[in-house]
């Protein structure tokens, strides 16, 4: 892939020590990048005249809890001319889960951020509308973090029903 | 209505949205009203935070989440193999199309081939969808702009696409006919002159909806120069699919990186030029013909052999073998209770579906069960640039607007 070649080579030259390493897995083209870099990556990658990745296909993260660094926010881009996905990766540590926001350079970066900084609580700099989008506003703690339970409603029987129900979070007046 | 009983009732939002809207709506001169969840044309609990002046609309603050069912996080806790029913549920117009997205992404993932011949069915019915939820898109799109009459064609004909699916699958939308690896059984018997028979009768059928609407001037002046986009301005937003090529814009994921062997049917991808609700509409109608176009090529070259992957270790063995031979059984029994493990990597693989590009980001951590599944969803996008499209048109637009995105909640929410 000549394309993708060329924007791995464009980062390094441009960014030197915030490329982190490249992989290559399944013939995908994934590009780990320090959390300084995103933001001039992305901008790099969108402008420049032979690359032109003008599609923010898809932004989300993986939480590797309880491993460190702990987040990885995940980037798909995709050049509409070239037709080819480039992904890009920034690796965050638990205790510092932020980065800047693409929303400059990829308008549509908004939402995907936000639903990100929901379901994760990773908090992404400079957003312009940072608020819960899918879950309720007043809703406590990020669902999809590993160390947040799926949840389950214990069995009732006969026998230990009101025990059970009594402990039902029914709704109050 | 009377404006500050609007802004009163808002209050409770106004203070986190003020950023969102304009001065003159603190002070009160313009109008804060909110639109849906519970709206009939809002295409299932899509909210929006409208601001108006009179009958314009100056900014729209779109709210979802309201079909939040937490799907990628169940999807976490269940093998691959009982993962995929959840892929059902997301966008609910394009059942097949989801299951192929995923599946797609899992043999990606473990590196499992599909036979030809499973290719070429897969293509048949996600082509069957795509005219499905199109129909849908016509029969809703045209009911909100006032033709009440196409509605009732239109799901006449979605019947008997839903009636191939449940001869398929025994279900008419839940299917979860797409496994990985192949296709849950081969299509029964009496499948090839079902889709020959709905072959014929489409075409017809689209030229008596075109001409219900495509020349009627009050569906004209419903439609013409309302809610454009340029080309540009819609990649920038995310849009794709027929969102985007009505803006001009010639992507089509089947074209551009074809996958399940879109490369071997000839057909062509319409594209509009103002990319306002009318040639929305028209990329739909034309789309409908060109999916007529491969499943019929699909079902002339139609593969022999088998329909799902003999590879024992990704695969569960047919129902025949298991009575005859040990390791069927065991393979079966390890399949069906722990599952096959994917190597620790994560790949991202992306579908055409009916409203655009449905990716998948698939993560294994070299265990059973998927470490991370995200869908980058088409309507998600597509919600996202309804303020962009709707702003200064009056609110009668808002409706024909948002139905000539076809935006499907499940698929936003997830």
């Amino acid at each position: 892939m000549d394309v993708l070649n060329r924007a791995v080579e464009t980062l390094q030259n441009a960014l030197k020590d915030k490329v982190l390493s490249v992989d290559v897995f399944r013939d995908q083209t994934t590009v780990d990048l320090d959390r300084a870099g995103i933001l001039e990556a992305c901008r790099i990658l969108h402008d420049d005249a032979a690359l032109r990745f003008n599609l923010l296909a898809a932004l989300t993260a993986v939480d590797y809890w309880p491993k460190e660094p702990r987040f990885t926010v995940v980037y798909q881009l995709y050049s509409i001319p070239n037709r080819v996905f480039l992904g890009l990766r920034v690796p965050l540590e638990s205790d510092a889960a932020e980065v800047d926001s693409i929303e400059s350079v990829y308008p549509n970066a908004n939402w995907h951020e936000r639903e990100v900084f929901d379901l994760f609580g990773v908090d992404f700099k400079g957003h312009s509308d940072l608020r819960r989008i899918l879950m309720p506003k007043d809703w406590e703690g990020h669902p999809l973090r590993k160390d947040y339970p799926l949840g389950y409603e214990e069995v009732q029987f006969s026998f230990n029903f009101d025990e059970i129900d009594d402990q039902k979070p029914y709704a109050k007046e | 209505m009377d404006t500050d009983n609007a802004n009163q009732a808002m209050d409770t939002t106004l203070e986190e949205l003020r950023h969102l809207v304009s001065d003159r709506a603190l002070e009160g001169e313009t109008m804060l009203l909110n639109m849906g969840p519970q709206h009939p044309s809002t295409h299932g609990v899509l909210r929006l935070l409208l601001e108006l002046d009179g009958e314009r609309v100056i900014n729209c603050v779109p709210d979802i989440g309201f079909l939040h069912t937490g799907i990628e996080k169940n999807m976490e806790s269940k093998t691959f193999h009982k993962a995929l029913v959840m892929t059902d549920r997301m966008d609910y117009l394009n059942n097949l199309g989801n299951n192929l997205c995923y599946c797609l992404a899992v043999e990606k993932l473990v590196d499992l081939d599909v036979p030809e011949r499973a290719q070429a069915i897969r293509v048949i019915l996600v082509e069957l969808q795509r005219i499905a939820s199109h129909l849908v898109f016509l029969a809703t799109h045209a009911l909100d702009t006032g033709a009440m009459s196409v509605f009732l064609y239109c799901f006449r004909e979605r019947e008997i696409i839903l009636d191939i699916f449940e001869m398929c699958s025994g279900e008419r939308m839940m299917t979860s006919f797409i496994r990985p690896g192949g296709l849950w059984r081969d299509v029964p018997e009496g499948f090839e002159d079902a889709v020959r028979n709905f072959i014929r009768i489409l075409p017809k059928r689209l030229k008596q909806y075109s001409n219900l609407l495509s020349k009627n001037p009050i569906y004209l002046s419903r439609s013409k120069g309302i809610g454009p986009i340029s080309g540009e301005d819609a990649v920038s937003w995310g849009l794709t699919g027929p969102n985007l090529r009505a803006a001009g814009v010639p992507f089509d994921l089947r074209k551009a990186n074809p996958y399940s062997g879109y490369e071997r049917y000839d057909f062509d991808v319409p594209v509009g030029t103002n990319g306002d609700v009318f040639d929305r509409y028209m990329m739909r109608l034309q789309e409908m013909a060109q999916s007529l176009r491969i499943v019929e090529q699909a079902l002339d070259h139609l593969p022999g052999g088998p329909v799902r992957s003999d590879n024992r270790k990704f695969v569960p063995p047919p129902r025949s073998e298991i009575g005859t031979s040990m390791e069927a059984l065991i393979h079966h029994f390890k399949l069906w209770t722990e599952g096959f493990s994917a190597p620790e990597g994560a790949v991202y693989v992306a579908v055409e579906s009916p409203r655009g590009e449905l990716g998948c980001y698939l993560a294994g951590n070299g265990g059973p069960k998927p470490y991370r599944v995200h869908f980058r969803t088409p309507s998600f996008a597509a919600i996202q640039a309804i303020p962009v499209l709707v702003r200064g048109f009056l609110v009668a637009d808002i409706v024909a607007i948002i139905s000539s995105i076809d935006p499907v909640l499940g698929d936003s929410d997830r």
